[in-house]
């Protein structure tokens, strides 16, 4: 066997042995990986809507949502995970809304690499419950110092740009849900 | 030369001789990545163990069967086999060591660590001695993490395993779960490794130099005794 040949059979080999060994290994890990995030996904809309006892995933929208009733099975609201660029890197949040769009039952962070100590406050309660108080139409804003209407959330000393960020996300996913409210979707 | 050969020797080696951090000063980027704490320093070291252990004894058992110019190709593919194994695995069974980690268990796959030791160990020795090299090093990169983690979590969060150890009085230091603290503390501990070989090698030149004045002065003639007598 001249040595092209063997370099390419060594090489065909081996990715062929490692191609196989990982299709099996996937194999196994795929449902426990898909349970992992359904899990998270599942305890964020509860922690978005402490009512909820159970949670339906809506079908035929372009968007990622979830209908949360309570345990007669009435509708309490929605939750949308929703996403967006914060100072660092990206922010993921799971966004709890009522039924009429009109009142925000919970804001929850996922996953987000903002500042330690800083933007990394947008995690705390502190932050995230003024949402629960504040009007979201016609949008939110995000101010410094002290609140003026109702729309006004107080930002973070030292996490301006984190906590508009949220805002920010905040916004376009209600923009998104009334859009689909308008359209009859939900 | 039997000693350097045994198979305590070669896995002593990676401890300090020639740990990878402090004295190869290999795979610093997930070094200062991911000591923001000690767990997540350990599951990276631990990780990284694994996979060097598995793709040095694959490297050093097939060494002979690979053509010699597409060898580094060859580990790769071995090395990237054995890291998504880790990858899927942890995503699996430990979702949140997982997200804490977050690309740094894919970028396993490039940490001159395990090719590195591929390329200079395991593909030159025998199974059982690649083995204990791999154990070895992926124990002194652990045991790194471990120390720089465990400065970084105290000083930056005032906590150790997720549990504060210091009182509130003591404000943390937040720079040093920031990226700036991790090169400053690498830093010192690489002044503080440097420090201690060269001190030790400075003894060691002045016994070799007190042990070749005792001799001589045991073989010098008499005259030279009295002399300093006499002084």
């Amino acid at each position: 066997m001249n040595n092209v040949t063997k370099m390419l059979v060594t090489l065909v080999v081996i990715g062929a042995i490692s191609g196989g060994l990982l299709a099996k290994i996937f194999e196994w890990a795929d449902p426990q990986i898909k349970a992992n995030a359904q899990r998270e996904t599942e305890r964020a809309i509860f922690v978005v809507h402490p009512e909820g006892k159970k949670q339906e995933k809506l079908t035929g929208i372009p968007d990622e949502l979830y209908k949360v009733m309570d345990d007669k099975g009435n509708l309490i609201g929605y939750a949308m995970p929703v996403k967006g660029n914060g100072f660092q890197g990206v922010i993921k949040m799971m966004m709890g809304v009522s039924p009429d769009l009109k009142k925000i039952t919970g804001l929850t962070v996922l996953d987000q690499v903002e500042t330690p100590g800083l933007g990394s406050e947008i995690t705390k309660e502190s932050f995230t419950d003024q949402f629960k108080k504040v009007d979201p139409t016609p949008a939110i804003v995000g101010k410094k110092g002290a609140t003026e209407t109702a729309n006004d959330i107080l930002t973070i000393t030292g996490a301006t740009i984190s906590s508009k960020a949220v805002v920010k996300i905040m916004n376009l996913g209600l923009d998104e849900l009334r859009k689909l409210k308008k359209e009859g979707k939900i | 030369m039997s000693k350097s050969n045994s198979p305590l020797n070669d896995f002593m080696n990676g401890i300090w001789k020639q740990n990878p951090i402090f004295k190869q000063v290999l795979g610093t980027c997930p070094t200062l990545a991911v000591t923001v704490s000690i767990v997540n320093g350990v599951a990276m070291g631990l990780a990284t163990t694994f996979v060097l252990l598995f793709s040095s004894l694959i490297i050093s058992m097939i060494k002979k069967l690979i053509p010699n110019q597409v060898r580094i190709a060859a580990y790769i593919v071995v090395i990237a086999t054995f890291v998504t194994i880790v990858d899927i695995v942890m995503k699996a069974q430990f979702p949140d060591l997982s997200m804490a980690l977050g690309p740094f268990i894919p970028l396993i796959v490039v940490n001159c660590i395990i090719l590195g030791r591929a390329e200079a160990f395991a593909s030159k020795n025998t199974v059982v001695r690649s083995g204990f090299d791999a154990l070895g090093m992926g124990a002194g990169f652990t045991l790194a993490l471990i120390v720089i983690g465990s400065i970084r979590e105290i000083l930056g969060s005032n906590k150790l395993f997720g549990f504060v150890v210091l009182p509130d009085t003591v404000e943390p230091m937040l720079i040093f779960i920031l990226p700036a603290g991790a090169f400053l503390t690498l830093g010192i501990l690489f002044g503080i490794a440097n420090n201690y070989e060269q001190k030790k090698k400075d003894k060691e030149i002045q016994k070799a130099i007190t042990a070749e004045r005792s001799t001589k002065l045991v073989t010098a003639p008499a005259s030279v005794q009295t002399e300093t007598e006499e002084a």
